[in-house]
């Protein structure tokens, strides 16, 4: 794959506690026992990670892990203690507080676990208040904003205030407001934490669908594993404020990285996640009864294959790299595998 | 035997032991080691501080210059700004615009007249919340008129209209400022608790000084009186903003200056709003002791009444406020509740519905006023009084329960007030100190023992020792009556939500009047002295008490209810076991500020002749002594800040013992 960095980290560390930065200074490399005889909490710990053009790059990990933390610090509203942050190239702690509003006005959107809406705004104002503070006309920022509503599916709710609204709605507001100047990089900090499991499964399909039409690069925060596969690119999975591996969603189930990973995915619905390519085997015959493509999950081919006679094909870019028999398919869905 | 008697009990014991010995025998010990410094603090090692304090503030008026200007220059500067829009309210609400001097005066607009200033109060009235708000406070203001105290409540609304906004806006920059700079935050909090707690007596005098006898001396002291909660307030409600919210305004690029007026103030405004009721309650509250350095209006007609014993004029002038304190409580506590809503669609007419109806009745009073004078003032012959009645009610009370209420009196006087009293007074200074340092240790670890200590120092220093006994034993036994009536009512409010939304009621009613007026009633009935001091100080420090300990027991988690329901409690034993333990903190809360609140009260009742502390703030007062007043009143406020310190040490301890 050839794509380009927009945001990377590198060896990024936020420790709370006296004396932070001078410590950090004299121990380059701090155990965890290092800081907790420091008495410092290393709410992020060498962080390193590169996120690409396009991508949904999912931070996932328990409350405590770091994650929150670790987002704040791309953003910039946490100041990092040590490390480098490199957006589009140029690092992002040597700005000053004014290019940073600048970077934040044009080229950067967040969304908030509590939603974050200002109580005193209506939702259409809401969704405005970032091209407000940038002094855009009050005509033309109420047009685009409407765009942005409507875009969320809350037209003709345009008058209501935030208290007045369901969490779900609340969270669109959010959402709008986040895209109301068109940024290129992307924020959504445990979006849809705070929603009920039928509302969040919702929000999560509106998710895709925004992002199947605009394609930003995406950070995507959530302590939920089944929403993080579904959603993401590629995943972080975040322990102690260190980051454990970083792998797309099928190479985390299928080559854990560390036991904790492991025990994360341990669980996981398997077909959801494993694909054709990963079960592929060399051919071993010649009836085949149909083709699937290599990056079909299990999931979704699973009854096809599982239903007929002979092995199928598996084909990537026109090419049969190898083919998927049934009894593959069964040990997938069984668990065996 | 052995296990009853922890550390803690042999501590407090002992030091019970001890204080009681010396209390009861240092007469004698004075006597035997001929000693008299053990019961009076020596007179040549007092502290010269009034001298040194009047000194200072002599100075500060006839010499003290900053190059350009001098001090006396800022003090008339800063009148001369007060004193501007403080006299167009009065021409507005009163007097009416008029110009040239004497004689020749030609009117150029008369005043609002009544009619007018009624339908503007029913118009917020409405616009704040709805009909029923606006008929209450339509009735307080048609009371005023009716009752024939319009000339003397339109003064006093004049001295509010002006002190609320000053005492609001400069509550919020400040705390704003205390929000950004931590050290500026650390400089304001000590600040605020003295400005809290020293009485308002003390900062009569030097005020006096500065600006001289009038309105704006009144107004001054209004402003320092009700500011300081605004400005704690807006601290805490702005960090009570949610994180996110703030990160929010960030991410959507706001400057510093945007964060603060586009993000966390219209964020906080509903608890910003608590604060601003808060000023217009104490602005209220400091109307009849402004009157004392020149406010005039209610305040000063109360006061005069009593100085005449004129029962009626002042319960008449006293409801009054009470009147205008309720409607304006009411209208601002609506408009802190108030939630956006959306505006009416429509020419500017129908979208400003009140505005427009308002100003057409105040352009139509003002023409037909002209020819029909009875709308522009309200006609004398239409005037009810109640005077009389007051009068009579209180002399055929006086007559026929006049012995009753000397027994009661008596049986208190001799039972409880007079032991607690001698107990007091006969404390040595020195062991006074001693103990109390000892008490905040042990409640409050050592540095809250070295700060008490040395403000019990500095009250012996300063040779009140005797008069600060007077006032602890008259707070303590208040406050003591205050929680044995209070808790009860409180947990009987908790237990019955009819009963609750009653007692409740009352208490919020209570807690709106003016604590002057709490004195009427008991000096009529009482007549002077320690008794009539004692009432009006539990009756005014009664509510918190019952607030705490009804939103205590409320707070109660349900599921601890339920467990103890589960487990076989009584109702009696779910009382004692699990909710009372459980809202202990809040108790103590409620003790704090009902102790706060007695302070406060105590120095106003040095008008129904007590000998504490308040007693030498009003000489100070009467006196003009500006550096006896002060030097008095910062002990008064010593008392109430340790008294402060240790009750809360006690919450905070009973809070992590609870793990909540």
């Amino acid at each position: 794959m050839n794509q380009s960095v927009i945001l990377e980290c590198r060896d990024v560390w936020k420790l709370y506690g006296p004396n932070a930065e001078t410590f950090l200074k004299n121990t380059p490399a701090p155990k965890k026992g290092d800081l907790g005889r420091a008495g410092l909490i290393g709410a992020v710990r060498a962080a390193n990670v590169q996120i690409f053009k396009g991508e949904i790059f999912v931070i996932m990990g328990l409350s405590g892990s770091g994650k929150s933390t670790l987002v704040r610090c791309l953003s910039r509203l946490v100041e990092p203690t040590a490390g480098e942050i490199h957006f589009e190239g140029e690092n992002l702690l040597n700005k000053t507080d004014k290019e940073l509003i600048q970077i934040r006005r044009s080229k950067m959107g967040m969304v908030f676990q509590q939603f974050a809406l200002l109580p005193h705004l209506t939702v259409l104002e809401n969704a405005a208040f970032p091209l407000d503070v940038q002094g855009v006309p009050k005509a033309e920022r109420l047009a685009r904003a409407q765009e942005v509503v409507e875009l969320v599916g809350l037209k003709g709710r345009e008058g209501y205030y935030p208290r007045e609204l369901s969490g779900g709605q609340q969270q669109r507001v959010g959402i709008a407001r986040s895209l109301a100047v068109e940024p290129d990089l992307w924020f959504l900090d445990e979006p849809f934490s705070a929603l009920d499991p039928l509302i969040r499964r919702e929000m999560q399909d509106e998710f895709i669908r925004l992002q199947n039409m605009l394609h930003k690069t995406i950070i995507f925060i959530t302590h939920d594993f089944d929403e993080a596969i579904r959603l993401a690119d590629r995943i972080a999975v975040m322990k102690d404020g260190a980051i454990q591996q970083v792998a797309k969603p099928e190479e985390l189930v299928l080559n854990p990285a560390t036991d904790y990973v492991a025990e994360f995915t341990r669980h996981v619905n398997r077909a959801k996640v494993i694909t054709a390519a990963a079960l592929a085997e060399p051919l071993s015959g010649d009836s085949f009864s149909g083709t699937v493509p290599a990056n079909a999950t299990i999931e979704t081919i699973g009854d096809r294959v599982e239903a007929a006679e002979h092995p199928f094909h598996v084909e990537q870019d026109g090419e049969v790299i190898g083919q998927i028999t049934r009894s593959a398919v069964i040990d997938v869905l069984v668990g065996r595998r | 035997m052995g296990r009853w008697l922890t550390s803690g009990r042999v501590f407090w014991l002992g030091l019970f032991a001890v204080t009681w010995l010396l209390s009861q025998y240092s007469f004698q010990l004075y006597k035997a080691l001929d000693a008299r410094w053990i019961i009076r603090y020596p007179k040549k090692w007092q502290l010269p501080l009034e001298d040194s304090i009047s000194g200072f503030l002599d100075w500060l008026v006839e010499t003290a210059n900053f190059y350009f200007f001098t001090f006396r220059d800022l003090t008339r500067a800063i009148a001369a700004v007060l004193e501007a829009p403080y006299q167009f309210l009065r021409n507005l609400l009163i007097e009416g615009f008029t110009t040239g001097y004497g004689d020749s005066a030609v009117q150029l607009a008369p005043s609002l007249g009544w009619v007018a200033v009624v339908v503007c109060v029913i118009a917020i009235g409405h616009y704040a919340r709805n009909w029923a708000l606006a008929a209450l406070v339509g009735a307080c203001f048609l009371y005023l008129a009716v009752f024939g105290q319009w000339h003397s409540a339109m003064i006093t609304l004049a001295s509010v209209l002006i002190a609320v906004p000053i005492g609001a806006v400069g509550g919020l920059f400040l705390g704003i400022a205390a929000y950004r700079a931590p050290w500026f935050n650390r400089l304001l909090q000590p600040v605020l608790d003295l400005m809290q707690t020293v009485p308002v007596f003390a900062y009569l005098v030097p005020i006096l000084i500065l600006f001289g006898f009038g309105p704006v001396a009144a107004l001054v002291a209004t402003v320092i009186y009700a500011m300081p909660p605004m400005v704690r307030i807006t601290i805490l409600s702005l960090h009570s903003v949610p994180e996110e919210i703030q990160e929010a305004g960030r991410m959507a690029g706001c400057t510093k200056r945007q964060i603060m007026w586009k993000v966390l103030v219209p964020s906080a405004t509903p608890s910003l709003m608590v604060g601003v009721n808060q000023v217009i309650m104490l602005s209220l509250n400091m109307v009849i002791i402004a009157s004392m350095i020149g406010a005039g209006g209610l305040g000063f007609d109360v006061l005069a009444s009593l100085r005449r014993l004129d029962i009626g004029a002042g319960i008449e002038a006293g409801l009054a406020i009470v009147v205008m304190a309720i409607a304006l409580d009411r209208a601002s506590q609506a408009f802190a509740e108030r939630s956006q809503r959306n505006l009416p669609e429509g020419n500017l007419l129908q979208r400003h519905p009140w505005s427009s109806t308002v100003l057409l009745v105040i352009l139509a009073n003002l023409v037909l006023g002209r020819f029909v004078p009875a709308l522009q003032t309200y006609p004398d012959a239409m005037t009810l009084t109640t005077g009389p009645f007051w009068s009579d009610a209180m002399e055929w009370i006086n007559v026929n329960f006049f012995d009753t209420f000397e027994a009661i009196k008596v049986v208190v006087l001799q039972g409880l007030l007079l032991p607690v009293k001698k107990f007091f007074s006969g404390i040595p200074w020195a062991w006074g100190i001693i103990a109390t340092g000892l008490i905040s240790w042990r409640i409050g670890g050592w540095k809250l023992g070295v700060m008490a200590a040395l403000m019990m120092a500095f009250i012996a220093a300063s040779g009140l020792w005797a008069k600060a006994m007077i006032t602890i034993y008259l707070c303590g036994v208040s406050v003591l009556i205050a929680t044995v009536i209070g808790i009860p009512l409180g947990i009987w409010a908790a237990e019955k939500p009819a009963a609750g939304r009653v007692i409740l009621g009352f208490m919020d009613t209570l807690q709106t009047l003016p604590s002057f007026v709490y004195l009427i009633p008991v000096v009529m009935l009482f007549r002077v002295g320690d008794f009539s001091a004692m009432i009006a100080v539990v009756l005014y420090a009664l509510a918190p008490a019952v607030r705490y300990a009804a939103h205590g027991l409320r707070d109660v988690p349900e599921q601890m209810i339920e467990a103890g329901v589960m487990s076989g409690c009584t109702k009696r034993q779910l009382l004692w076991r699990v909710k009372l333990p459980l809202a202990t903190p809040q108790l103590l809360l409620g003790l704090n500020q009902t102790i706060m609140l007695a302070i406060s009260m105590l120095v106003i009742t040095a008008l129904v002749g007590t000998r504490d502390l308040g007693q030498e703030v009003y000489i100070a007062l009467t006196k003009a002594n500006a550096g006896q007043g002060i030097v008095a009143g910062l002990s008064v406020a010593f008392i109430a800040i340790v008294a402060d310190r240790i009750v809360n040490a006690l919450a905070e301890g009973q809070r992590r013992r609870l793990g909540l």
